[in-house]
């Protein structure tokens, strides 16, 4: 097994492709938590936790479930809005949930504006002006995700968790693969669980050297 | 969503029986068929449930693109037409797979080189064609004769590279190579080769599954990029931003794009080594003499071996099925134990010694060699001999000519 770990940056100038640096996906009924297989009970307590610990803990819903193209997509956006609404209500003192969409690829200039949406080919300006912590991507097509994914882990320190409809993603430090409605409503469900019993986390997000 | 477990067992047009891919390559009969490997490329493309084909002629690959115009004129492809050149078609292929359809091509030699700006382009945008490459010399003064040196020019296009044997291989790599490359985390095109002629114009015994049952078709919506339509055209995500652009971000954007690329190529691992069972074929490794090759290069170093045996020198064999992803752990464990690695090759530069020699320890070990080019065959005599002088010992064979 690799020794390499998919931590909270800022990393480095290019920080690695995960999977080149050993990191596997999980099989099916299996998660990552920082480029180690571990099983999605754990996955589910983890990122639960990361949320609650999180002074802007984040949800970039992507296209996949921001438009209704299909029954399966439209109960999905459902249940993000659910999780939101979950994560608002656990919300501690100095909490501030955000939804902020990522709603289509196209790079954004000449500039981005921050507080409405993530892009995929600067995600960081999103995470760095609103001091995201903690973020999770859903419904974002899977190549477009690990770009962010790497751009994230290379410039901020933001704790990344990925509810990946296929395979999951290395590049998170979190990833569930075959996301589904059930999956999303029991990750609310341990943030309701789990509400009280976690920390806030005392440093605010780092910028990197590229900042 | 098209589901595809949905369709199992349901017909297409043509009656054939939509079959989980792994029961068909596993589990269904098959039935011993003496084909050229033209035709046998036919037969997996009849099974392939295939969109789109586009055809270019050159040989040595000319006969297995007219044969799958065979095919669209029965109805088992959906759509089949000639190019204006090379790169034409792989231009239209990259069309055909944006719009979200399971395309197929074949092309060769100066072929190869003359479409090559859009290999990399097909491997950035995640689309899963299958390109054969019946391998043939490159270089001027023309030769339609195999020779492999076209192969190095693939290895670095972001493309998985496959290197087919024979006909059965080119036959079940066909389909697995579908399977591999479609999955969402790799969703890259891939470069099937073999030797041409060789394994192209040579009759072989294949054993073919059934023609009544196909693959499931290709489901576009597990792409890890979105189909191209009016809403979102590949265009605006390929050209707009980071060729027109001189900032760090597009610069990192387009970093971590291509590190995605090849990302997606060691990922395959996984999915190559479940459809091929290995990246690689190993035999006899705890021996002091290895050879490590691909393509047809493994008929004749087999063939060797069992020469040398015949002298009481025992010698083992790697197959290398697939190039990308290199099967890098995979070669370094299988000739741990040898003081010799012999790598014959059918191109002028050894690029597969090259490749050996960067991924094991000690690389002082690898012979590189014995090569042939040009259309040349390789007697396994050469190799025979080239492991003899290697250790010290008589020639078995007086060889004219180059590579003795």
């Amino acid at each position: 097994m690799s020794d390499y770990r998919v931590l909270p940056g800022p990393e480095h100038f290019l920080p690695p492709a995960a999977a080149s640096m050993g990191i596997r996906l999980p099989n099916p009924g299996e998660a990552h938590i920082n480029g180690v297989i571990a099983s999605e009970e754990k996955a589910y307590e983890e990122a639960a936790r990361q949320f609650l610990m999180a002074k802007v803990p984040t949800i970039f819903p992507g296209p996949l479930v921001l438009w209704a193209w299909n029954e399966k997509a439209a109960k999905k956006a459902t249940a993000v809005r659910h999780l939101f609404n979950t994560l608002k209500e656990c919300a501690q003192a100095g909490q501030k949930p955000m939804l902020i969409p990522m709603p289509d690829y196209r790079p954004k200039y000449p500039k981005i504006n921050p507080e409405v949406e993530i892009n995929p080919n600067h995600p960081n300006l999103t995470i760095w002006h609103n001091k995201i912590d903690c973020c999770m991507f859903i419904g974002v097509h899977c190549h477009q995700a690990n770009l962010s994914l790497k751009i994230i882990r290379g410039g901020t320190s933001c704790y990344t968790i990925a509810m990946c409809a296929q395979a999951g993603h290395e590049d998170a430090m979190l990833s569930f693969r075959d996301a589904s409605v059930e999956k999303i409503m029991r990750l609310a469900e341990t943030v309701k669980r789990l509400k009280g019993t976690v920390q806030l986390r005392s440093s605010t997000a780092k910028s990197g050297a590229s900042n | 969503m098209a589901e595809t477990k949905s369709i199992i067992g349901t017909q297409n047009k043509k009656g054939q029986t939509y079959t989980d891919a792994w029961k068909l390559l596993n589990e269904a009969p098959r039935t011993p068929s003496f084909f050229t490997g033209s035709e046998v490329i036919k037969e997996a493309i009849r099974r392939a449930s295939c969109d789109v084909m586009i055809a270019y002629p050159i040989t040595p690959q000319s006969e297995a693109a007219a044969l799958i115009g065979e095919l669209f004129a029965e109805g088992y492809v959906g759509d089949y037409f000639r190019g204006e050149s090379e790169f034409a078609v792989m231009s239209q292929c990259a069309g055909a797979a944006f719009g979200g359809a399971r395309v197929f091509t074949t092309t060769a030699g100066p072929g190869t080189m003359r479409a090559m700006e859009n290999f990399p382009m097909w491997a950035g945008s995640r689309l899963p064609i299958q390109m054969i490459v019946t391998c043939r010399g490159i270089n001027s003064p023309l030769s339609i004769q195999p020779d492999t040196l076209e192969i190095a020019y693939l290895l670095n296009t972001g493309m998985l590279v496959w290197h087919a044997e024979t006909a059965q291989d080119f036959f079940d790599w066909i389909l697995k190579g579908y399977m591999v490359s479609e999955e969402p985390d790799v969703h890259l095109p891939l470069a099937l080769c073999c030797d041409g002629f060789f394994v192209t114009h040579t009759k072989d015994v294949v054993n073919l599954t059934p023609a009544d049952m196909c693959l499931p078709p290709y489901d576009p919506y597990r792409s890890p990029v979105p189909c191209m339509d009016m809403e979102c055209p590949p265009v605006r995500m390929m050209r707009d931003p980071f060729v027109m652009k001189s900032n760090y971000i597009s610069y990192a954007t387009h970093a971590s794009w291509q590190q995605e690329i090849w990302a997606a190529v060691e990922r395959s691992r996984k999915h190559s080594i479940h459809w091929l069972n290995g990246l690689i074929d190993a035999e006899n490794t705890d021996t002091d003499i290895m050879i490590v090759a691909s393509g047809t290069a493994v008929s004749q170093g087999r063939e060797a071996i069992r020469m040398l045996e015949d002298e009481g020198v025992r010698c083992g064999l790697v197959k290398v099925k697939t190039l990308r992803p290199w099967p890098e752990e995979e070669i370094r464990e299988a000739t741990k134990n040898a003081k010799h690695i012999f790598v014959p090759e059918f191109n002028v530069t050894g690029w597969l010694a090259k490749e050996i020699k960067a991924t094991i320890p000690n690389h002082h070990r690898v012979h590189a060699g014995p090569h042939v080019c040009g259309g040349m065959t390789m007697p396994p005599e050469i190799i025979v001999n080239e492991i003899k002088t290697a250790l010290g010992m008589k020639k078995s064979f007086v060889m004219a000519g180059r590579g003795s």
